[in-house]
């Protein structure tokens, strides 16, 4: 029998030089005529480590990394196909602290098995969600979605079920179910993961969706920038197809459900649920005012659910264990798990789902292991480009929504950007204002020239002229952006400006208030 | 390319895509990824396929960074400028990108080789900083490594 020898094909991993590696182990094997099976897995997350080599051995999967092409022909001497020593050698996968440490729910698949092979994903524990909720009615496929009190992971966290349960009582010939595939915050990368490592989680949660509210069509709405993302998805839905867990009459039940991957075309603000569906409609991505609602005129004017991909990837795990199963993890009205995305200038970046409840400070030193430069960190964004910058004072707040909420921050979609001394607030907070000029889709006044003078105004403030009128006018921006702006966009902007200004004041040339 | 080729190559698409419902993006995308752009005289066919103005047309492709309207270079290099990158010197990487290249954003090498943009997330900020050339997806690059990665391409 062939070994089974893991590489993985996730796109960091890539970027490091995977493929190489595993052309390079596909080689060295036949030069010394070993019999290997290579599958490309998603990656565990351990980014520092990648590209990370597994091999399957009678006590579990050993690991190797960061491997380079370089290192193979030692690999092969050490005998690493049987988990050899090398001082490449991590031991066994499950068994290295950064993994064993976290409460994997969502991406408990995420690196272990094949991402487009049905068998395989079916061998670990899928499907067995939508099994469940062939077998309910929509209503309790919906109740078992409230009863997990899981909350929208794009970043708005608002109560999924209560979103279901809203499109499945609006009645209507057509409905769909929207995937928010547009991760353009900075300093996220988990989508990405599912998508390109276990891409048939967030196939089996759109269809259990599409069941639940009677929609039998869903678009994966997936950002132009992951090109590997669009080839693993369109393959895993193909292989979906081909197992009739896609189409007409799904495993016999009579229930139908449609899946296409649509790609959007680098606009940010397309990530906001109603300008996604313009873009979708084949439109410029400009913003619609709300009510309506998604829920009952979203695409073309249908109900319309608009998950982001966490969120539909965590429903096949809740419709398998149950609601309660899921409720029992978190803190207060954060329920579940949160995969947090380590970025930035940390020792140890990647992918922590852990629930809900653990300190930042815990994220940044046990599992990110302080900076990659080594120097003390700085400050901390968490939430993404238009989430608040965090001083060091404010690292004992605990990952929860009302938490990050009281000391105005967010956790948006889970991203978490460290920077060390060398960082100049003042600059980023200029860096906001230009990317909200960049992507402000123009529609209301507030984003669209409020960007423009807060990038003014910034300049002005680096560059410390006339900060005793400059200061107060940045605010007083700020504050009609806030409030003025139609979506989050313009809305939140602020919120790093400010932040930065308020607890690094020293960087604008200011003291402390 | 003859602007009759260009023509042809569009009118396939279009027959092709026009029935989807939101057929525009899909058509642009496919136009784009045919020609490397989408070519101004392609906009009234579209146009009239869709039963669109030009003007809705010329909006759309003008909303979306990726669209653009002119041939590009042979590959293009795009810089990662958010954050996580920025954390990791991304701003010293965008410097040097931009003196090795000798362009600017949105300008391509005068041997026709390379276009360069700018990126906001490559979703890679656990290997900052990162640049995209085409498709592929470069972590943790350094002055150095962008150098090779150039020899890399242009051998």
């Amino acid at each position: 029998m062939s070994i089974t020898v893991y590489v993985p094909c996730d796109s960091s991993a890539v970027s490091l030089g995977a493929n190489r590696v595993a052309d390079a182990i596909a080689q060295e094997a036949q030069k010394r005529g070993v019999e290997i099976h290579i599958v490309r897995n998603g990656s565990r997350g351990m980014y520092w480590l990648e590209p990370m080599v597994e091999v399957s051995t009678d006590k579990g999967r050993v690991a190797y990394g960061a491997v380079k092409t370089g290192d193979v022909a030692s690999l092969f001497d050490a005998d690493f196909l049987n988990g050899g020593a090398h001082a490449l050698n991590l031991g066994l996968t499950e068994e290295i602290p950064y993994l064993k440490k976290q409460q994997r729910l969502t991406f408990a698949r995420v690196g272990i098995t094949d991402p487009v092979s049905v068998e395989d994903y079916v061998a670990h524990d899928g499907y067995r969600g939508l099994k469940n909720a062939l077998s309910y009615s929509q209503a309790d496929i919906v109740k078992h979605v409230t009863d997990s009190g899981l909350r929208g992971r794009g970043g708005a966290a608002f109560p999924t079920g209560i979103k279901w349960n809203t499109v499945l009582n609006t009645p209507s010939e057509q409905k769909y179910i929207i995937c928010n595939a547009d991760e353009g915050d900075s300093g996220t990368f988990s989508d990405r993961m599912i998508m390109e490592g276990d891409p048939l989680v967030l196939i089996e949660g759109m269809t259990i969706a599409g069941i639940a509210v009677g929609a039998t069509q869903g678009y994966i709405y997936l950002r132009i920038e992951y090109p590997h993302a669009y080839e693993i998805l369109n393959a895993a839905i193909a292989n979906a197809y081909a197992a009739n867990y896609l189409g007409e009459n799904i495993q016999g039940s009579g229930k139908t459900f449609h899946l296409e991957v649509r790609q959007g075309a680098g606009a940010y603000v397309c990530g906001e649920e109603t300008s996604l569906m313009e873009s979708l409609e084949g439109k410029r991505g400009l913003v619609r005012f709300k009510p309506p609602l998604p829920a009952i005129s979203g695409l073309f004017g249908k109900p319309t659910v608009v998950n982001n991909v966490i969120s539909l990837a965590s429903v096949p795990v809740i419709l398998d264990k149950g609601g309660e199963f899921y409720r029992d993890f978190g803190m207060g009205r954060s329920r579940g798990t949160l995969p947090l995305q380590l970025a930035g200038n940390l020792k140890h970046a990647g992918l922590v789902e852990l629930a809900f409840g653990a300190t930042l400070r815990e994220i940044l030193y046990d599992f990110g292991g302080g900076s990659a430069t080594g120097k003390p960190i700085r400050a901390v964004q968490v939430g993404g480009p238009l989430g608040s910058y965090l001083p060091e004072s404010q690292f004992d707040t605990p990952l929860d929504y009302e938490a990050f909420s009281e000391i105005w921050a967010v956790l948006g979609h889970g991203g978490i950007v460290a920077f060390d001394e060398t960082v100049d607030l003042a600059q980023m907070a200029k860096y906001s204002m230009e990317f909200c000029v960049e992507e402000s889709c123009g529609k209301c006044t507030p984003c669209r020239i409020g960007s423009t003078r807060g990038y003014e105004v910034m300049d002005e403030i680096v560059n410390k002229r006339d900060l005793d009128k400059n200061i107060p006018l940045l605010r007083s921006l700020c504050d009609t952006m806030l409030n003025g702006s139609l979506c989050a966009m313009g809305g939140m902007t602020p919120y790093p400006v400010l932040s930065a200004l308020n607890h690094f004041p020293e960087d604008f040339g200011i003291k402390a208030a | 390319m003859t602007q009759t080729n260009i023509i042809q190559i569009v009118q396939n698409i279009v027959a092709d895509l026009k029935d989807k419902p939101g057929a525009l993006l899909p058509i642009l995308h496919t136009v784009q990824n045919s020609l490397g752009y989408v070519p101004p005289e392609s906009v009234p066919t579209i146009a009239k396929a869709l039963n669109l103005s030009r003007a809705e047309v010329h909006g759309v492709i003008s909303f979306y960074h990726y669209f653009r309207d002119h041939a590009p270079g042979k590959k293009t290099v795009r810089v990662c400028r958010a954050e996580s990158c920025l954390a990791m010197g991304g701003k010293a990487l965008e410097s040097h990108v931009k003196t090795k290249l000798g362009i600017d954003y949105h300008e391509t090498t005068a041997d026709g080789n390379y276009s360069l943009e700018a990126v906001y997330c490559l979703g890679n900020c656990a290997c900052s900083p990162a640049i995209q050339i085409d498709n592929d997806v470069y972590g943790r690059v350094t002055a150095e490594s962008f150098n090779e990665i150039l020899t890399e391409q242009s051998a």
